[in-house]
């Protein structure tokens, strides 16, 4: 390839934070500039094998996190040592948005103003405008901007508090409180707010994936080895591949992401391959808006997450595993990365695991704001160092995943269940829910609900049962309907909470469990403005790459902004038909889940007869 | 056919499309097998001669067992396949992509065929309102990933915004872009290795960018015109065929092409000449021809002042 840099030149703070993930420049650089080249360099065979391309998004995220913002000069100095285009490199930084391209206030908090936190009730937004005025100034030492779900959504508000600076400060406030942050703010010291609290409301034990949140300290393996820890990655070892592929199958354990595939057979194929490296990915992207059960689970239970995943990748025969966790989960990823570091100082990762001769390692990667990254795939293009836009199946993952070679990819609390299936057995696990839907499943109970949180329960489990655990509706309030699945799932009447929650009984229901998002809605939310958001969030989310998502969001966004104005083109019918035209081809033509689903919702609000309708209360 | 068939260890096996059986290859695609029985297919932003992205969904088809409607430009036949290219889910998928792209984007300089789709599918980009004003110069550049302006949506958004004109060679007028990605596939890994454009931003701000936007002669740009070539919506445009068709003297009755070869380098490209009025306006190569397979570089694509 032809490399090719503009005469901007990094500061020595922009290069040090590249360093520190890529190493030293060669000695014989001066400046950050390689040495007699004038402006362009032909690169080619063995210096273009030599693939640092996947150093990318950390380095983006070293440079953020220290600088504050992606200088065109710090851009060149890595696109240089990674020998990257800068024109792609700058497609990929300007794909997030917790990328700032731009000089911006070393201060940034983004708060969320998504759908959970608004039928909770956060008035967030408002007392940001009203002590900092409007968002996204870039004068002063702080600015602040909306941002979707934080994925706090047990606590009915939140914010994450970025400062630039070595080391810089990644703070999640959640409830948000102006006096906290106030405090994080002025703390030149960057002392931690306190960690926050996560509650369990239900009897311990009745809880399989769970149990262990609250007895084990996240900090420490002993802790987590006291509670029956790597017991299961023992017997996965001594009884080998064939043994836990079938475990999963008798299980009949389905994916819980959203997708509710067979994870036994997932793993199975990319056991027999016959193509080397593989890999596993465990995917904790988590970003659908009303999510927060992936989080509960790492930030109080990392070590299981890591087990799971070696488990995994040693019945796999990957060697390599990444865990890809969302930006907005600081204190997860810091959990994490001190998990995975405590396991390998023990000999449960890297070259020879429990002495079996196995090998598995574990790299974290951050994401930076992209619900798009959470698609496999396009996660697979955001490792990779490219766009996180969407592959096209086939081929699928575990023919051609990460790098091109065969990969496993779950959710996290799918990995959770697999672990809890190897340490229990098949047997045990299919005790729980239904013939087809097996074992618990965790729900993220969140809105106008008395006791929001997490909540696990056998699947098949009625939706009236679950909003009873949590304490009910909100006192003195009437349950209007009820978010299955988030913004990609569908709305619930009142009328439904019979439904039991089981993948077919859902799906016979034309609806959807998604990623386990049970969100509470009663007469003070104003059902317009909720559904408004949601198709804000689609477009928002887009990546861009094609036609019906690209284009069919901001449609979809202004027949919704023109009839709550009351204001339509045509009539109300047209308006209507429009945006059933809209949903077809979104659902039938979209290259990935997300544009598939980007009305789901909508519809289903206009259907039950929340929105735009006599009866609801538009 | 009486020549020689040479032994292929490809399989050949047998499939339908709209209820007729078609024998095809293994490996070709649905597009390729609907040409091979003449079956027609609209596509934007496929080229023969570059790798199918499927990003503008116009050749989606409906394939039975499918949950969705696939493209038919990059997947591959399978056997047994029962392919529906005029079914009503197809053609309510590719009236909307175009009428998404036509309220969205000029497609006055797109490709004839272009405008008989949009009547062929009945496209009506005016149901989506008045189009919105043009962008303010460098305004759709400088989006923020995941963020855009409140709408009250009296207007179709577009991506109408002033041309981008920093070099002598040729122009950008990104309100006619369509995302078909073919220029940073032709600017890439596709023919010429030189990445100076990529796709930037997200969502309905995603554009084709140099890195912050800085003009052409800055960037990595060498001016071989590879993009221009591929690009179906006249968004790329050499700069002579754009002033003749400013000044109001573009006419293509008058216009003749001539063939012919290269005269700077031996690697002997083949040369179309685009003539008006004596003078060339646009060089381009077929896209067959074995050496180029469509590409030049600056001296075949912009060098011709000499003849002048």
């Amino acid at each position: 390839m032809d490399l090719k840099t503009t005469e901007d030149v990094a500061t020595e703070e922009e290069r040090k934070a590249a360093d520190s993930v890529i190493g030293s420049a060669p000695p014989s650089w001066s400046d950050g500039l390689r040495p007699g080249v004038g402006g362009r360099v032909i690169l080619g065979g063995q210096r273009r094998r030599a693939n640092l391309r996947h150093l990318l998004l950390p380095t983006l995220h070293a440079i953020q996190d220290q600088i504050g913002w992606i200088s065109h000069g710090a851009l060149n100095y890595v696109c240089t040592r990674l020998d990257i285009a800068p024109a792609e490199a700058f497609g990929v930084a300007s794909s997030y948005s917790l990328f700032s391209l731009r000089p911006t206030a070393q201060t940034v908090v983004h708060v969320c103003d998504d759908i959970a936190c608004r039928a909770a009730g956060s008035d967030s937004v408002e007392t940001m405008r009203g002590h900092f005025g409007e968002p996204d100034t870039t004068d002063g030492q702080l600015t602040w901007r909306t941002s979707p779900c934080l994925g706090q959504c047990e606590h009915g508000s939140a914010a994450m508090v970025t400062i630039a600076g070595s080391p810089g400060v990644r703070e999640v406030l959640a409830p948000f409180n102006i006096h906290e942050l106030d405090t994080v703010v002025s703390n030149t010291t960057a002392k931690r707010p306190p960690t926050p609290a996560t509650l369990l409301n239900q009897v311990r034990s009745e809880l399989h994936l769970l149990k262990r949140i609250g007895l084990v300290d996240p900090e420490s393996l002993d802790s987590y080895r006291s509670e029956g820890g790597y017991q299961a990655l023992r017997r996965a070892i001594d009884f080998g591949p064939e043994w836990v592929i079938r475990e999963l199958k008798d299980a009949k354990l389905l994916g819980r992401g959203g997708a509710a595939f067979p994870t036994g057979a997932k793993w199975e194929a990319v056991a027999h391959s016959s193509v080397r490296p593989r890999y596993f990915v465990a995917n904790a992207d988590e970003s659908e808006p009303g999510t927060f059960k992936d989080r509960v689970l790492i930030e109080n239970d990392p070590f299981a997450l890591v087990e799971a995943l070696t488990i995994a990748g040693v019945t796999t025969g990957a060697e390599q595993g990444y865990i890809y966790i969302r930006g907005e989960y600081p204190l997860g990823e810091r959990r994490l990365r001190s998990a995975i570091t405590q396991a390998q100082s023990r000999g449960l990762l890297g070259d020879d695991i429990m002495g079996s001769g196995l090998k598995f390692q574990i790299e974290v990667r951050r994401g930076a704001g992209a619900y798009i990254a959470g698609e496999e795939t396009a996660l697979f293009n955001s490792i990779e160092g490219h766009r996180p836009e969407p592959r096209t199946k086939p081929p699928y993952p575990v023919d051609k995943g990460l790098f091109a070679k065969p990969t496993g990819i779950n959710n996290v609390e799918t990995l959770l269940s697999a672990l809890e299936i190897i340490s229990s057995g098949a047997t045990e696990f299919i005790r729980y829910g239904t013939e087809s839907s097996t074992g618990t499943r965790m729900f993220c109970l969140s809105g106008c609900v008395n006791l929001p949180g997490i909540y696990e329960v056998p699947l098949g489990t009625k939706l009236r049962e679950l909003i009873q655990i949590a304490g009910g509706v909100t006192e003195g309030h009437q349950l209007t309907a009820i978010l299955l699945g988030g913004a990609a799932g569908s709305f619930v009447g009142p009328d439904q909470l019979d439904l039991e929650l089981s993948f077919e009984a859902v799906r016979m229901a034309g609806t959807t469990l998604g990623s386990g998002v049970v969100i509470v809605i009663d007469e003070t939310v104003d059902m317009v403005a909720f559904v408004r958001r949601i198709a804000q969030f689609f477009r928002d989310e887009s990546c861009g790459q094609c036609v019906p998502c690209r284009v069919g969001t901001v449609r979809q966004e202004e027949v919704l902004a023109r009839l709550s104005l009351n204001a339509p083109l045509g009539s109300r019918q047209d308006e209507l038909s429009l945006l059933d035209d809209l949903g077809s081809v979104m659902r039938d033509a979209s290259i990935c889940g997300l544009g598939q689903a980007a009305n789901t919702a909508v519809l289903s609000a206009i259907e039950q007869q929340l929105i735009f309708s006599s009866k609801g209360n538009s | 056919m009486t020549s020689t068939v040479p032994i292929s260890l490809q399989r050949r096996f047998d499939l339908t499309i709209d209820g007729k059986d078609v024998t095809v290859t293994e490996g070709q695609t649905i597009l390729e097998a609907c040409r091979q029985v003449q079956v027609d297919i609209p596509t934007l932003c496929y080229l023969e001669t570059l790798t199918p992205v499927n990003v503008c969904r116009l050749c989606v088809v409906e394939v039975k067992g499918s949950r969705t409607l696939v493209s038919a430009c990059s997947r591959k036949v399978e056997p047994k396949m029962e392919i529906l290219t005029d079914s009503s889910r197809v053609n309510t998928s590719r009236r909307m992509v175009l009428e998404l792209l036509a309220s969205s984007v000029d497609l006055s300089l797109a490709d004839d065929e272009v405008g008989h789709w949009m009547q062929q599918y009945d496209v009506h980009p005016e149901r989506h309102g008045p189009q919105s004003d043009p962008a303010e110069e460098g305004e759709r550049d400088r989006g923020h990933a995941g963020e855009h302006k409140a709408i009250d949506g009296s207007t179709a958004e577009t991506v109408a915004q002033p041309i981008k004109r920093d070099n002598g060679q040729y122009l950008r007028d990104y309100s006619r872009c369509i995302l078909c990605y073919k220029c940073v596939e032709a600017c890439g890994v596709d023919a010429q290795n030189t990445f100076a454009i990529a796709v930037a931003g997200r969502g309905f701000e995603a554009r084709i960018s140099t890195e912050y936007n800085v003009a052409l002669p800055e960037s990595a740009c060498v001016y071989c015109g590879n993009c221009v070539a591929v690009c179906p919506t006249g968004a790329l445009m050499p700069t002579i065929e754009f002033d003749l068709r400013e000044s109001g003297k573009w006419d293509p009755k008058s216009q003749t092409v001539t063939q012919t070869v290269c005269p700077y380098c031996g690697v002997g490209c083949n040369l179309e000449l685009h003539v008006q009025d004596n003078q060339i306006f646009k060089v381009t190569s077929p896209l067959d021809h074995s050496t180029t397979s469509g590409n030049l570089c600056i001296k075949g694509r912009f060098g011709f002042e000499f003849v002048h």
